[in-house]
Order: structure tokens, then C-alpha cells, then sequence
């Protein structure tokens, strides 16, 4: 990691509204990505006439940038929001409010016409290989329907390239006439990922790419996409609940809890010196492949609160063994609190030390 | 992509699976179906029957005999000696020419009519269930407004008013000498019947279809694989003709099946009511209105007359049997 200043941008002051293809100058080019107080909050309808009653708050302003060339691991636990942020960046999902600049341009601003060159660069790579491909379409046809939607090469030209990025994911390229219900879970993310290979996208968004495949499976698929990292020189935003998972392929990590993200540093910090007491609890639930060491496993009371209505002040508060006064009005921002480690705690420096009373 | 070789890390895995179509271990496991492949067989020899009559039968379609009524099945006709398998009717016509004839009229206008109907519910049951919205709304209540009419009764007025101002729907010349040659009727206004009733069933009967097409396109939409076609950049043309279409077009299969038995079933009974195509151009529903005239006196022509309509449908449904049995994967079979 070199000293870059990786600043999200809840800390930078606010950007005044600026055209869509204007470069704002606090983006500098290393960036790929920059996120800035990025929400998605999904209407919830009711009553007789279907107005809308509430907002479910899924993703609540979230910053963070992105370098060329790293992995950002994105964690949480089911429901923070962390695959809408990752489908939001693609605008999968409309957001509703936040920018998004990726290479110099907000995309969130982009004219839907505009949005097809941007898909070229941004691929993502789905949960489930099992249904992200179509079943009725032979895998090779189903990884060539990226370079045809963008009339890339010929005929021919499609097919070598579909052949070559079969043989990088260690598939052979006789495959491309087979359906996907003849591949195994590994296999089929193998094509997933070939998917996305054959596009020579700049990032790719892993939406929790591994976690329906099985342990052994998850080792090979995340070994594979590490060795394209270093070849093709990717950048990824990998999504994930897996922490271990997380810890070995990402450069950094984000820990998001109900929307927002509460603690983003580099992979080593956050793993040894926690600065917010939702990763720590977190951390200490990883299982560790060894009866002899004993962890002390922090077990958070309470469940997460609904993103309806989340809590006053802190949002982690409810749950919190060091909550104080402060914490249930006043909402901590993300700040960095040491070079390069963001934590939105107000008492960052002293997790750490803590632990619940027994 | 720079040139790449096999990556270290993962050996080239050689799976032995025989690359086997979705649409070919269809048809095998159709094959396997004992009863749809009769039926099968059967319609394909009723269809070829049908339209090689005027090889397969020395009589003429409408030829009276008057001295040869009523004459039973497997009896020759008393001057020619040539064969009446089935017998005749009351005007000592050969019951198995005018059912041969008569196959090609209801058989064309049942599979022309299905076909109608279920390409107009597939295109509106594809764009209400994909676009959603106001576009849903304005299908989705045409489609119930068409479906709550008393069908066969607004059949009855459509035909009636359509058959007594047959100009009231100009029918182009190249259609009409269409119909006739595949229908082998003689006129031109006989050809515009077969027309006007094809129509009219054609333009009541999308509903089931569109509704089942709907239903089936809301559940695919929202697979990841449409989501990974849009993310790629795919157009909703392209996404609706390559992704949404294909997926869920496999029960519409059975569904024209279902379809065409009750639109065979319909035109035979609008034609027994003697609404539909009327004599002497002959239809399975009005010779088995005739035969009904002389059902106490001569019960066999009931059966001989009835027969077509049974086995043409009951092939029918083994077939969509088959068919819906072959196209779900969670059958084993």
C-alpha cells in the first residue's frame, strides 16, 4: 500500500453539484473508484393506497475510494447492505442519493444511453453460479454475450477469446458447448468469472462470489482470482460475510453494520487492532483451526436493529458494551483516526483494550 | 487479453459429459413416453390422411348417391362395389371421404386458430410480465375484460353477424385461395367462413395463454441471469428475446396442446349447433349434427362421425402429457 491519501469522502467537505463529466479535483487518477455518502433507501408501500409509508434505510451513506489495482473487502453481516452498495456502483440498483466517480466520472449522473460503456469496465461476478447463468445457453455463448452486446472482434475473433479465457479459469475450452447444469458450483463460477474475465474490465464487483461454493472449492476460485488480479492488473471490490475469506484475498477492508460502513483499514490493522467494537466482535468470532488456542469470543446481546428505524446516535449503540452517553445522540463519523485506519467510533482508541463485563 | 496458458494453480479439467441439447434430451425423453409417442404417430396419420384424401378414397366429397343412403360400415356400395368403410349418410355421401375432408377444414382451422391465439397471449403475456407497470395494467385488463365474456356465446353473435355481412371484414384474395387449397373447398364464400370463424376464435382465445405467459415471465425476470445479461449491458430486446423468451416458453408447448383439443372441441360444437362451418362443406362438429338427426333410426353414424374428434383429441392431450412430463426437469423418467 503506498501513502496515498485514501480519504472517504464524508470527511471531505462537500462537493457542490458539478456536471457529470467534469473530473472534480479532489479525485487524483490512482483512484478508480470514489464513493461518496453513497444511500439507497428502498420505499416500503402500504395502506389503501399504496403510498409510501416508510423508507428501509439499506445502504445510509457510505464513502470510501478505491485504488487501481487493490482488493476492498466489503463485510457485514446478512442485511447491512452490502450487496446493494455493490449493486448501486453498477446501478443495477437506482440510487438515491451519493456519488459514485469511477475513472474521472460520476456515474451515477450518466445518461442511461451512456451506461453501456460503463458496463464494459465494470463487471461483477454473482453469488450464485447456479442461476447467474442462463440455463438454455451454452456456457461459451453465455461468456461471448458481453463482447456481441458491445460487437466486439468477429465471429471468430469472439470465440479465441472466449476459448482463451476458458483455458485461464482451467476449463476446457470444449466446454463452451456444454450447458451449465453439466458443470459443477466451481466450475460454474469459474465461468462466471471468465464471464467477466473476457470483457478486460478495470473492476469487478465479487458479490459474495464464493459462499455458495464448498470449502475446498472456495480455496481454488479465490486462488484463481487472485492470480488474474496480478496478471490483468484488476481491481476488485470483493463483497463478503466470510471473514476468513475476506482476510486472505483483501489489501483492505470495509466493515459495514446497518448501512453504513463502521471501521475501513488496511487487512493487517483491522485484523490485529480493532478500532471500532463491531469488527472486534466480529474478529473474535472467526473460528480458528486449532482446539489448543482459546479465544475469548465477544458475544453481542441483542439483534440488529431494523433499517426502518435505525438508532439515535451511534447505530451500534443497543449492542455496544462500551456505549456511553455520547454514543445514544451524537452518531460518530467515519474519521481516520491513525494514518490509513477510518473508524467511526467515538472512542476508537480504546477498543482495542475493552472487552464486555463478564 | 494478453496470451494465456493454463493457469498452474488449476489443471484443465476434461469433463466427460456428452454435450446433450436441453432440446435434444427433450425429445428423448418424449420418446420414452409410451402413450404420447402413439399419439403421435396417431395424429401424424390422421394429418396425413387428411390431406392425401383425394388419393385414399375413390368417392367425391360431396357426390350423392341416393340409391346408397344409409348405408352401414364395411358395406360396398351396391353398383360400384367399391367399399363404404364407414358407411354413408342420408344422402349416401361415403362418411370416410367427408371425415377425411372434413379433418383438413377442422384440423387446419383448430391448429391455425391456436397458433393465432397463443402468439397474440405470448407477445402481451411477455410485455406485461417483463415491463410491469402501466403496461401491465392496460394487458392485464383487456386480458380480464376478453376473459370475462361468455365465450361461446359471443362466438355464436361474432359468427352469426360476420357470416350474414361476410364483406364486413374485407379478407385478402391471396388468404382466401390460401384456405381453399389447404381446405380443398371449391368456393370462395366457403372460404371465407373457415376464415371468419378461424378469426374470431383466434382473437377469444389468447387469454389463458397470455395469462400463463405472465406469470411465467415474472418468475423468470427476476432470475440473477437476467440481472448478469443487464449487467453486461444487454438491451431489453435483448434480454426478453435471448434470456426471458426461452425460459419461459417450455409449458406454452403444453398449453397449445390443450389449446388446439378445445378449440377442435369448440369448432365441432359451433358446427353442431350449426353456427360454425355449415354443409355441404364438411366438418367433424356438423356431420355429427347430422349424424344426431338419425341417431334412433341409425345409431352407428353417431359413433362413426364422433370418432375423429375423439381420437384427435384424446392424442392431443396424451401429447401435451408427454410433452409437460419431458419438459420438467424434476421428472425422472
Amino acid at each position: 500500500m503506498s501513502n496515498v491519501e485514501l480519504m472517504p469522502a464524508s470527511v471531505a467537505p462537500a462537493q457542490p453539484d458539478v456536471a457529470p463529466i467534469a473530473t472534480p479535483a479532489s479525485v487524483p487518477p490512482e483512484m478508480i473508484l470514489d464513493v461518496r455518502d453513497l444511500k439507497k433507501h428502498f420505499p416500503v408501500k402500504g395502506g389503501l393506497l399504496r403510498r409510501t409509508v416508510a423508507h428501509v434505510k439499506a445502504v445510509d451513506g457510505v464513502s470510501f475510494a478505491m485504488q487501481r489495482g487493490e482488493t476492498l473487502g466489503l463485510v457485514g453481516e446478512s442485511g447491512c447492505g452490502k450487496t446493494t452498495v455493490g449493486r448501486t456502483l453498477l446501478r443495477l440498483e437506482k440510487a438515491t442519493a451519493g456519488e459514485v466517480w469511477f475513472e474521472q466520472r460520476d456515474i451515477l449522473k450518466l445518461p442511461s444511453g451512456q451506461l453501456k460503456g460503463l458496463r464494459r469496465d465494470m463487471q461483477i461476478i454473482f453469488q450464485d453460479p447456479y442461476s447467474s447463468l442462463d440455463p438454455r445457453i451454452p456456457v461459451g455463448e453465455s461468456i461471448a454475450e458481453g463482447l456481441l452486446i458491445h460487437g466486439i472482434g468477429s465471429r471468430q475473433e469472439r470465440e479465441d477469446k472466449v476459448r482463451e479465457a476458458l483455458l485461464r479459469v482451467g476449463l476446457h475450452p470444449s466446454s463452451m458447448q456444454r450447458f451449465p447444469h453439466q458443470f459443477s458450483g466451481g466450475q460454474r463460477q469459474r465461468i462466471g468469472i471468465a464471464r467477466a474475465l473476457v470483457m478486460e474490465p478495470k473492476l469487478i464487483i465479487a458479490d459474495e462470489p464464493v459462499s455458495a461454493l464448498d470449502v475446498s472449492v472456495q480455496s481454488q476460485v479465490l486462488n484463481l482470482m487472485r492470480e488474474l488480479q496480478q496478471e490483468f492488473g484488476l481491481t476488485y471490490l470483493f463483497v463478503a460475510h466470510n471473514l476468513s475469506v475476506v482476510e486472505h484475498i483483501s489489501d483492505r477492508v470495509a466493515v459495514m453494520y446497518l448501512g453504513k460502513i463502521v471501521e475501513l483499514a488496511d487487512r493487517k490493522q483491522l485484523f490485529s487492532v480493532s478500532r471500532h467494537p463491531y469488527s472486534k466482535a466480529l474478529i473474535s468470532a472467526i473460528p480458528v483451526a486449532n482446539p489448543k488456542i482459546r479465544r475469548q469470543r465477544i458475544i453481542l446481546e441483542g439483534d440488529v436493529p431494523s433499517p426502518l428505524n435505525p438508532p439515535a446516535g451511534c447505530r451500534f449503540h443497543p449492542r455496544c458494551w462500551m456505549a456511553q452517553e455520547i454514543c445514544r445522540t451524537v452518531e460518530p463519523p467515519l474519521e481516520e483516526k491513525v494514518p490509513g485506519h477510518w473508524a467511526a467510533c467515538h472512542f476508537a482508541n480504546d477498543v482495542a483494550a475493552s472487552l464486555p463485563k463478564k | 487479453m494478453a496470451t494465456t496458458l493454463p493457469s498452474a494453480s488449476l489443471p484443465l479439467e476434461e469433463t466427460n459429459i456428452q454435450a446433450e441439447s436441453q432440446w435434444a434430451t427433450v425429445l428423448r425423453r418424449f420418446m420414452r413416453h409410451r402413450m404420447a409417442m402413439i399419439s403421435a404417430v396417431v395424429l401424424v396419420m390422421i394429418f396425413t390422411a387428411s390431406f392425401l384424401a383425394p388419393f385414399i378414397t375413390p368417392f367425391g366429397r360431396d357426390t350423392i348417391d341416393l340409391n346408397n343412403r344409409f348405408v352401414l360400415p364395411f358395406t360396398p356400395n351396391s353398383e360400384t362395389g367399391q367399399m363404404h368403410w364407414l358407411g354413408t349418410d342420408h344422402l349416401g355421401r361415403d362418411y370416410f371421404t367427408r371425415l377425411l375432408y372434413a379433418g383438413r377444414i377442422s384440423l387446419t382451422v383448430a391448429l391455425v386458430s391456436t397458433l393465432f391465439a397463443t402468439i397474440i397471449g405470448l407477445v402481451l403475456g411477455v410485455l406485461a410480465g417483463y415491463f410491469g407497470g402501466w403496461v401491465d395494467m392496460l394487458i392485464t385488463r383487456t386480458l380480464e375484460f376478453v376473459a370475462t365474456f361468455p365465450l361461446f356465446i359471443i362466438l355464436l353473435i361474432l359468427v352469426t353477424v360476420l357470416l350474414e355481412n361476410e364483406n364486413l371484414i374485407p379478407i385478402p384474395g391471396f388468404i382466401l385461395s390460401f384456405v381453399m387449397w389447404i381446405t380443398a373447398v371449391t368456393r370462395e364464400r366457403e372460404a371465407q367462413v373457415i376464415v371468419l370463424v378461424t378469426v374470431v376464435i383466434a382473437l377469444l382465445f389468447w387469454t389463458g395463454t397470455a395469462r400463463l405467459m405472465r406469470g411465467m415471465v415474472l418468475s423468470v425476470r427476476e432470475q440473477p441471469y437476467i440481472e448478469s445479461s443487464r449487467a453486461l449491458g444487454g438491451s431489453h430486446t435483448r434480454v426478453m428475446t435471448r434470456h426471458i423468451f426461452p425460459n419461459a416458453f417450455p409449458p406454452i408447448i403444453v398449453d397449445f396442446t390443450l389449446g388446439l383439443n378445445g378449440i377442435l372441441v369448440l369448432e365441432s360444437s359451433l358446427s353442431f349447433l350449426g353456427f360454425g362451418i355449415q354443409d355441404p362443406i364438411p366438418t367433424w362438429g356438423n356431420m355429427l349434427a347430422f349424424a344426431q338427426s338419425y341417431m334412433f333410426q341409425h345409431p352407428w353414424m353417431t359413433v362413426v362421425a364422433g370418432l375423429p374428434i375423439l381420437f384427435t383429441s384424446l392424442a392431443i392431450n396424451y401429447m401435451g402429457d408427454g410433452l409437460r412430463d419431458a419438459l420438467d426437469p424434476r421428472m425422472k423418467l
